[in-house]
């Protein structure tokens, strides 16, 4: 399968948690304005793989290589100081705190001179309001604590907030877990925005239409391993679940990918 | 419309409540007292107000992380006790105030260690009480010594100008506060330690840190508070600051500062202490017995934790309700 240059590559990841290994050598490469799913049982380290990403994690073995760069993050602030940010699955927003408080949290931008150490309010609500409204996002005023929007409404805070700071590379954690219906299609636009504004997105997932929905490219992982990938154009939601169940790629003859383990 | 403005009364109400509650009760005291409503009275007020008022401060501060100081009280008994005791040695003043204000420091950033590796913030700081309360019992044997230096003696009742000096330290104290609370990031990064620390922590800021330094800051605060007691009281006491920490979060609670973290404002920490100490004060020259005067102090703080969850949960609920059903009634016209 060709891609095209690169973003960013993970080479041969691996990572185990005591006796658990979580993830085998496990490669991935994304390019800018690509979106891939990501996808796979519970426990299939989707998730593993995604913090180690997002320096949450390090790894125990393998390189992140950004631009042809490697890459160490050593946390979240590393991986997002070097433009990839993380929507979690529990958006993890403070409840009491404003929507600009939250977008801008960690990032305050501050005045200046003699006030250098004074959080720039004026200027921090003018900007998460315009960055709401170029996400086309419909959001209460960004003054409401977050406690009092809706869910729908937090999920675009946490996305807001994810590309806030000139992102390159959006990784999405179960986007559409917490959310009714109608917020499913926002969401999903909002993931096609990012795409075409050039910034490469990430979608682990559990629900295949969301995948099959808004990816380029789905990459299947089952016990710590890549099992397979698949263009969206070519595939469908019946050889996904058929390789996330058995854990094997049909294309492939069991035996061809070394040491998959029996469904 | 009607809604509108009911909602908005509502929540209002429910935020300034305190500020209300405080200027009514101005009032009816000034009516009631010829003595309430005179400049001398109002100094006085603020005398007594003041060491509460400057460790609240710090107690607005813990409480935004979701904690809590139990130990303050404590630890001005024994700041109080070695301050006698280091001047008993023939210590000078430049070396006794800075060697209290740091023990007070190091008191408060060992609760704050404790608390950083997950124990809870009650435990730990209720555990710091006894054990500071016990140390100033065994190295003062019991007794009060009386303080003779000048200095000490100014922080507790001396003047600058007009004013006294302890309320003039709270001054500086709580705009020193309000400044970091509401301008700083290291204000917004204690409210989201307390609104949801894994939010916090996700987002880079450094929650054990957060934490270590709000228990600093009330324990340096809290020495402070100790060094003005013991030179308003004239003597370093081991009985010093009973019950204290509870009136300091009584302040805190009552000025609208939430028990669960990620909510506080120093206003309100100010408002909360002037007003426990009005109403003490207005019920002393009416010559209530001060044993009723304790009583009433525990019902003000049952009543500011009543409002401070169920009451200000159930309005800010309702007002959310009413908001919703806003569109609806202005569609009609």
């Amino acid at each position: 399968m060709t891609v095209p240059v690169p973003l960013i590559e993970m080479r041969n990841i691996s990572k185990s948690f005591g006796a658990v290994v979580a993830l085998r050598q496990v490669s991935l490469a994304v390019a800018a304005g690509e979106v891939v799913g990501l996808v796979g049982d519970n426990a299939a380290g989707k998730s593993t793989l995604m913090k180690i990403l997002s320096g949450v994690y390090t790894p125990d073995a393998g390189e992140i290589v950004l631009d042809g760069r490697p890459q160490a993050f050593a946390t979240p602030m590393d991986a997002r100081g070097a433009g990839i940010e993380m929507v979690y699955q529990d958006f993890a927003l403070v409840p009491e705190l404003s929507v600009t408080q939250n977008i801008f949290l960690g990032r305050e931008l501050l005045q200046g001179g003699l006030r250098s150490r004074f959080i720039d309010k004026p200027r921090m609500r003018e900007r998460a309001t315009h960055l709401i409204e170029r996400l086309g996002l419909r959001v209460p005023p960004v003054d409401t604590p977050v406690r009092a929007i809706s869910g729908g409404q937090q999920q675009a805070v946490a996305i807001a907030r994810a590309t806030a700071f000139d992102a390159r590379l959006v990784i999405m954690d179960e986007p559409t877990a917490n959310l009714a219906a109608a917020a499913i299609g926002k969401v999903r636009a909002a993931i096609g925005r990012l795409k075409s504004h050039g910034v490469a997105v990430v979608v682990i997932s559990h629900r295949i239409e969301d995948v099959l929905e808004t990816a380029d490219r789905a990459v299947v992982l089952k016990h710590g391993m890549v099992v397979g990938e698949r263009r969206i154009n070519e595939t469908g939601g019946d050889e996904l679940v058929h390789m996330i169940v058995a854990g094997q790629d049909p294309l492939r003859p069991a035996g061809g990918a070394a040491g998959a383990p029996p469904g | 419309m009607a809604g509108l403005d009911r909602r908005r009364l509502g929540l209002l109400a429910v935020r300034y409540g305190l500020f209300l509650a405080l200027g009514a009760w101005l009032v009816a005291m000034s009516l009631a007292s010829e003595h309430f409503f005179t400049w001398l009275n109002f100094l006085n007020v603020a005398r007594q107000a003041a060491p509460i008022l400057v460790i609240a401060v710090g107690m607005t501060f813990v409480m935004a992380t979701a904690g809590i100081d139990l130990s303050v009280g404590s630890l001005v008994a024994l700041i109080s006790v070695l301050i006698v005791t280091f001047f008993g040695l023939g210590l000078p003043t430049g070396v006794v105030i800075p060697a209290v204000l740091m023990l007070g420091l190091v008191s408060g950033l060992a609760n704050g260690y404790f608390v950083q590796l997950g124990l809870p913030p009650f435990v730990v700081t209720l555990a710091m009480l006894t054990t500071l309360r016990g140390i100033a019992f065994v190295v003062s044997d019991g007794y009060a010594t009386p303080v003779k230096d000048d200095l000490v003696l100014w922080l507790g009742r001396g003047k600058i100008g007009p004013v006294h000096t302890p309320i003039v330290l709270a001054v500086i104290v709580a705009i020193a506060g309000w400044l970091v609370l509401s301008k700083t990031r290291f204000g917004l990064y204690a409210l989201a330690v307390g609104g949801r620390e894994e939010a916090a922590r996700a987002m880079g800021i450094n929650v054990r840190g957060v934490k270590l330094a709000v228990y600093g800051a009330i324990g340096l605060l809290g020495a402070l508070a100790g060094i003005v007691l013991t030179g308003r009281l004239g003597n370093g006491s081991p009985n010093a600051g009973i019950m204290l920490e509870l009136e300091v979060i009584a302040a805190t609670v009552l000025g609208g500062t939430s028990l669960f973290g990620g909510v506080a404002t120093i206003a309100g920490t100010v408002a909360g202490a002037l007003f426990i100490n009005f109403v003490r004060n207005g019920l002393n020259l009416l010559g209530v017995n001060p044993f009723w005067v304790q009583v009433a102090t525990g019902l003000i703080l049952l009543l500011a934790v009543l409002l401070n969850t169920v009451v200000n949960r159930r309005v800010t609920e309702w007002a959310r309700v009413l908001k919703t059903e806003e569109p609806e009634s202005e569609a009609e016209p």
